[in-house]
């Protein structure tokens, strides 16, 4: 479902933020992605959404090399992938169901449609009776929560999740590491860029460790 | 405020849950596009009237500056309507042929007085124009020397009153025609001389009309430009989730739409009320001269005319900021 094949990318200041990575992950897979600060574990998320064009190498997404994607295709290719960000990145002046349905609104469904799916995106995460709140009414845990059902309403067939947990207590974020472990029980593809090591290795998937922009370990499953 | 740029407030309105279809078929999409052309709009409409005092402004400043070429077209418009309908100053010399009698001369202007595109006809015999000439001219001493008087007859013809410049130039025509006609002069330098500055003010109008609209475009750009600019966030977070270009673009344009159509009609009801105010002292300057002039104002498809024009400019100014400012913002 993602594959990268030495796949480098050289910022303009000369940085190497990723060299001669390649990984493949299949369809069914929730993948973890870890690495110490500026490893290029984002570098390499952003990527697949078509954020950052590689320097060197290709990188395919469902069958679909990117770099015949030009910047028309770009809104198509990212309605396909489901992104949660570490800072949320809601707007803020919309309450929380206007921020679940942007999405839908894009890919210019009925409305009744986005009722109904943002609901249960919703439900989901257990949301429901916010949906009215707007974002800063709401804890770091709940925000994220509605950044992943914003992420999760349009059925993509992947989700990108870049430090989820980043500043939530080991409770809450167990119980959204549980959530994207479902939403990969009902096939999609997930990879979740994390440094959280303790909470990763418990939940025993594979792991990709990158080490200054290079794969270290867990290039295949 | 009830709308928002994504329009995702109405999807909220209907709550039937279960009664939908799942299938988005190009009908549906369809309906979705125009619903979110219908939001946008109405969104848009709202941001614009949410800040009424710098919208106000922005109205003020592309209305004035529509409403001066078009008051400056509609002025000239009312000096040829009047210099048309003047009541013609123009006569027509009809100098005849220097073996013309008295007699044959003075039937010939009772002749041309009968005619009812005529008003007056007058005649200066030979003899007359020369008295006349060396009592106003003070070259009675070179006159006198000459033996011969060098003057023709002269048949002074005034067109009737409300003849047209036209008609009046085929009447001389016709008069030149006339067997004891050796030529026949048409006295209207100052009405081509008024066309000419006529000509040349419409000129002007252009190039003011020119420079104004080039300036409602940089206005429009620039008060879109600060629109994009305050919801940098949001453009991005849109782009990040999949949103289009047009899908971003839209919102954007509607405003500009609005802003044009505000100050389109901002411009007719300035031009209005100038007309207004200046309609009474026309009217008492009219009647002095016994005239029947009256103002001539835009008119509702002037007024129609100006909307759209503002219409037009708001959208391409906004198309202008927002092909050069929203490519530049991409996710980061
Ligand atoms: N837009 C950019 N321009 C230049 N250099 C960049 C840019 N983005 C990232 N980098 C550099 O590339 C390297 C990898 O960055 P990246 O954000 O992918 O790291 P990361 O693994 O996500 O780190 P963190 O855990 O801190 O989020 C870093 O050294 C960073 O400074
Ligand atoms: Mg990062």
């Amino acid at each position: 479902m993602i594959s990268f094949d030495r796949v480098s990318k050289r910022y303009a200041e000369g940085h190497d933020a990723l060299r001669e990575v390649s990984l493949d992950i299949a369809r069914d897979e929730l993948v973890f992605l870890t690495g110490h600060s500026g490893a290029g574990k984002s570098t390499l998320l952003r990527m697949i959404m078509l954020m950052e064009r590689p320097t060197r190498g290709q990188v395919v997404i469902d069958g679909q090399n990117l770099g015949a994607v030009g910047p028309r295709g770009i809104p198509r290719h990212r309605r396909n992938i489901g992104v949660v960000f570490q800072n949320h990145r809601l707007l803020y002046d919309r309450n929380v169901f206007d921020n679940v349905a942007l999405p839908l609104v894009i890919a210019g469904h009925d409305h009744r449609e986005v009722g109904r799916r943002v609901r249960a995106a919703l439900d989901k995460v257990g949301l429901l009776e916010r949906e009215r709140a707007m974002p800063v009414t709401l804890s770091g845990g709940e925000q994220q929560r509605v950044g992943i059902a914003r992420a999760v309403v349009g059925k993509p067939r992947i989700l990108l999740a870049d430090e989820p947990t980043g500043n939530l207590d080991p409770a809450l974020s167990a119980e959204i590491m549980q959530l994207f472990e479902e939403f990969n029980q009902v096939g999609v593809t997930v990879l979740i860029a994390s440094h959280d090591l303790g909470l990763i290795s418990r939940l025993r998937h594979r792991i990709i460790t990158l080490r200054q922009g290079r794969l270290v370990s867990g290039s295949a499953a | 405020m009830s709308f928002r740029l994504l329009g995702v407030r109405a999807a909220q309105g209907v709550r039937r849950e279960g009664a939908s279809h799942s299938r988005t078929g190009l009908r549906d999409r369809y309906h979705a596009w125009l619903q979110h052309h219908r939001l946008s709009a109405a969104d848009s409409m709202h941001r614009v009237l949410d800040n009424p005092v710098s919208s106000a402004m922005t109205w003020l400043v592309i209305g004035i500056a529509l409403a001066l070429p078009s008051g400056l077209n509609v002025a000239l418009d009312n000096v040829s309507q009047l210099s048309a309908s003047w009541d013609s100053p123009a006569q027509i010399s009809l100098f005849l042929h220097d073996e013309v009698s008295d007699e044959r001369a003075l039937a010939l202007q009772a002749e041309l007085s009968a005619r009812a595109d005529v008003s007056l006809s007058r005649f200066v015999s030979r003899e007359e124009a020369l008295e006349e000439f060396r009592s106003l001219s003070g070259f009675a001493d070179v006159l006198s020397s000459l033996q011969d008087n060098p003057l023709p007859h002269l048949v002074v013809v005034a067109p009737a009153a409300d003849a047209q410049q036209a008609v009046v130039a085929a009447l001389r025509a016709e008069l030149e025609a006339y067997p004891d006609v050796a030529q026949a002069v048409l006295d209207m330098e100052w009405l081509q001389r008024l066309d000419t500055m006529m000509l040349l003010g419409r000129r002007l109008v252009w190039a003011v009309a020119g420079l104004l609209i080039l300036g409602v475009l940089l206005i429009l750009g620039n008060t879109i430009r600060l629109a994009i600019e305050s919801r940098r966030e949001e453009i991005v977070i849109v782009k990040l989730v999949g949103g289009s270009n047009a899908f971003v673009r839209r919102p954007f344009l509607y405003t500009g739409l609005w802003y044009g159509v505000g100050g389109g009609l901002f411009a007719a009801l300035l031009v209005a009320a100038s007309l207004w105010f200046l309609q009474g002292s026309v009217a008492d300057l009219a009647r002095l001269y016994h005239s029947e002039f009256r103002l001539r104002g835009l008119g509702v498809m002037g007024g129609l005319n100006l909307i759209i024009l503002g219409g037009l400019l708001g959208l391409a100014g906004a198309w202008l900021a927002v092909s050069r400012h929203l490519a530049a913002i991409q996710p980061r």
